[in-house]
């Protein structure tokens, strides 16, 4: 059985490393689901004065012929203007690379960021487009037919777990 | 048990066509998806890329301005490729048979079909009839249903009132020849709204309504009292075969929507009307365009929630 790392120390980690390169234009945007669960947990310690971006890719997903809309999507709010800013782009967990391409797409139709950062929590690897993270937690080692997630417990404590890839 | 014409075998939509027999859950995940496309309806760039390389088919068999315009504007937020078939002027004035339209048009790959039909149930055949992958969409049939404006309705009534339980809707006007009223009130009962009224001169309230679960009044200024939702009906001329009203003045009389009656509802009420309106027979121009009017918002929520049809059909 893999041992996952510690969220809640991982969250801590990133915040240390981000705090030194926050600045006038820093804003923040996370992706639905976990994504915006972290995203919320950094933006609060680096005291960000932008407000947070939210930010569901549903519309914007390249599988899209193949599974459809499965899932209601949320509304993606950015509520700051995208031009000019230095974005950071929080999600959960690095896999193919598909949900961040996706994002990038979304946040050019608000407008032409000055940069985009990838901040995640875990890279477990298995990239299918040429995109890294620079702002990475841990890299975790997970079996192939299982899936990496984050969980928020009803305290607000952040754990990554494991559980079966769904079939579909 | 009959397989729900608009259901796939994974019991997805894969047409729609009526609201009467959707499941509860699919009316929430199309008002949820459409919250999502109104936020895309407010940004600078109002596209996304979810249809890119579809073609949505118009199939205008009867006239419309609004209707048409906002599918259009729907397919084309989605990426999709729009074409417009004004069919009263062509084919069938010709004598093709609507199936034979329609095969001649899948034959050109056509993904959706928007259907507007006098005649009741053509969306519902032509559904039977097309391909798997492709998805039909009823713009109105004849008397029957016009789910988009029902959903778009729901959609608004959500926006402005939250939730369903505990609202009182009162639909008013000439609900015979009204699909909006059938569509509105299967969605309002299957959501869960606590009472659905009609009201209207028995000349203009099909038979039998009450089976459909709702309250009817013929005195409008008794129906008004403590609604939250005020749903009026165009007065549609054209469909008038002899006399069932006296005159529209005298119907502006006892059902027109006056700013005097509207305070019988309650203060935070709103109105909303499909379009287009008779302003005077039964809408007073001083509610139309007063502060308890949602009656822009509703065409503008009508693009997302055309949207969010689109994009599920599509997908299933």
């Amino acid at each position: 059985m893999t041992k996952l790392p510690d969220a809640e120390k991982l969250c801590a980690q990133l915040v240390t490393e981000l705090k030194p390169h926050i600045g006038q234009k820093t804003a923040m945007v996370g992706l639905y689901t976990g994504g915006v669960w972290l995203a919320e947990r950094l933006h609060k310690e680096l005291a960000l004065k932008t407000p947070l971006g939210l930010m569901d890719i549903a519309f914007y997903r390249d599988d899209y012929s193949a599974r459809g809309l499965k899932h209601d999507p949320k509304r993606t709010k950015i509520p700051f203007d995208v031009n000019g800013a230095e974005l950071l782009l929080v999600d959960d967990v690095l896999n193919s690379g598909r949900t961040v391409r996706a994002a990038m797409n979304e946040l050019f139709d608000y407008g032409r960021p000055a940069s985009i950062s990838l901040v995640v929590l875990a890279d477990r690897g298995g990239r299918q487009l040429p995109i890294a993270a620079q702002y990475c937690g841990a890299k975790v080692d997970v079996p192939g037919d299982m899936r990496l997630r984050l969980n928020r417990e009803v305290n607000g404590k952040l754990a990554l777990a494991l559980e079966k890839q769904n079939a579909a | 048990m009959q397989r729900n014409p608009q259901l796939n075998d994974a019991g997805e939509l894969q047409h729609l066509l009526s609201i009467e027999g959707l499941p509860r859950e699919i009316l929430t995940q199309i008002l949820d998806t459409a919250e999502s496309f109104a936020g895309v309806t407010e940004r600078e760039v109002k596209k996304v890329p979810l249809l890119r390389g579809k073609s949505v088919f118009n199939l205008f068999f009867e006239p419309s301005t609004r209707t048409r315009t906002t599918f259009e504007i729907a397919a084309k937020r989605l990426s999709a490729d729009v074409i417009n078939l004004n069919i009263a002027v062509s084919s069938q004035t010709k004598g093709e048979s609507l199936l034979d339209t329609v095969a001649n048009l899948s034959a050109m790959q056509a993904d959706i079909f928007v259907v507007r039909h006098s005649s009741s149930g053509a969306p519902f055949l032509i559904a039977r009839h097309v391909k798997s992958h492709e998805h039909v969409i009823n713009a109105g049939d004849g008397r029957h249903s016009h789910p988009t404006q029902g959903l778009l309705d729901l959609f608004t009534i959500r926006h402005y009132k939250k939730d369903f339980s505990g609202l009182t809707v009162a639909i008013v006007g000439d609900v015979l020849h009204s699909r909006v009223a059938r569509s509105l009130i299967h969605g309002l009962t299957t959501l869960g709204a606590s009472e659905v009224r009609v009201i209207g001169p028995q000349t203009l309230l099909p038979t039998g309504v009450e089976a459909l679960g709702v309250k009817v009044f013929r005195d409008m200024r008794e129906g008004l009292r403590d609604c939250d939702v005020v749903v009026m009906l165009r007065l549609q001329n054209e469909r008038m075969n002899g006399a069932l009203l006296p005159s529209a003045q005298e119907f502006n009389k006892h059902y027109g929507l006056t700013a005097e009656k509207l305070a019988l509802a309650r203060k935070d009420a709103i109105v909303m009307h499909p379009g287009p309106m008779n302003r005077g027979v039964e809408i007073d121009s001083s509610v139309a365009d007063g502060p308890h009017s949602v009656i822009l918002p509703q065409v503008t929520f009508g693009i997302a929630v055309r949207m969010a049809v689109m994009s599920i059909v599509a997908g299933n």
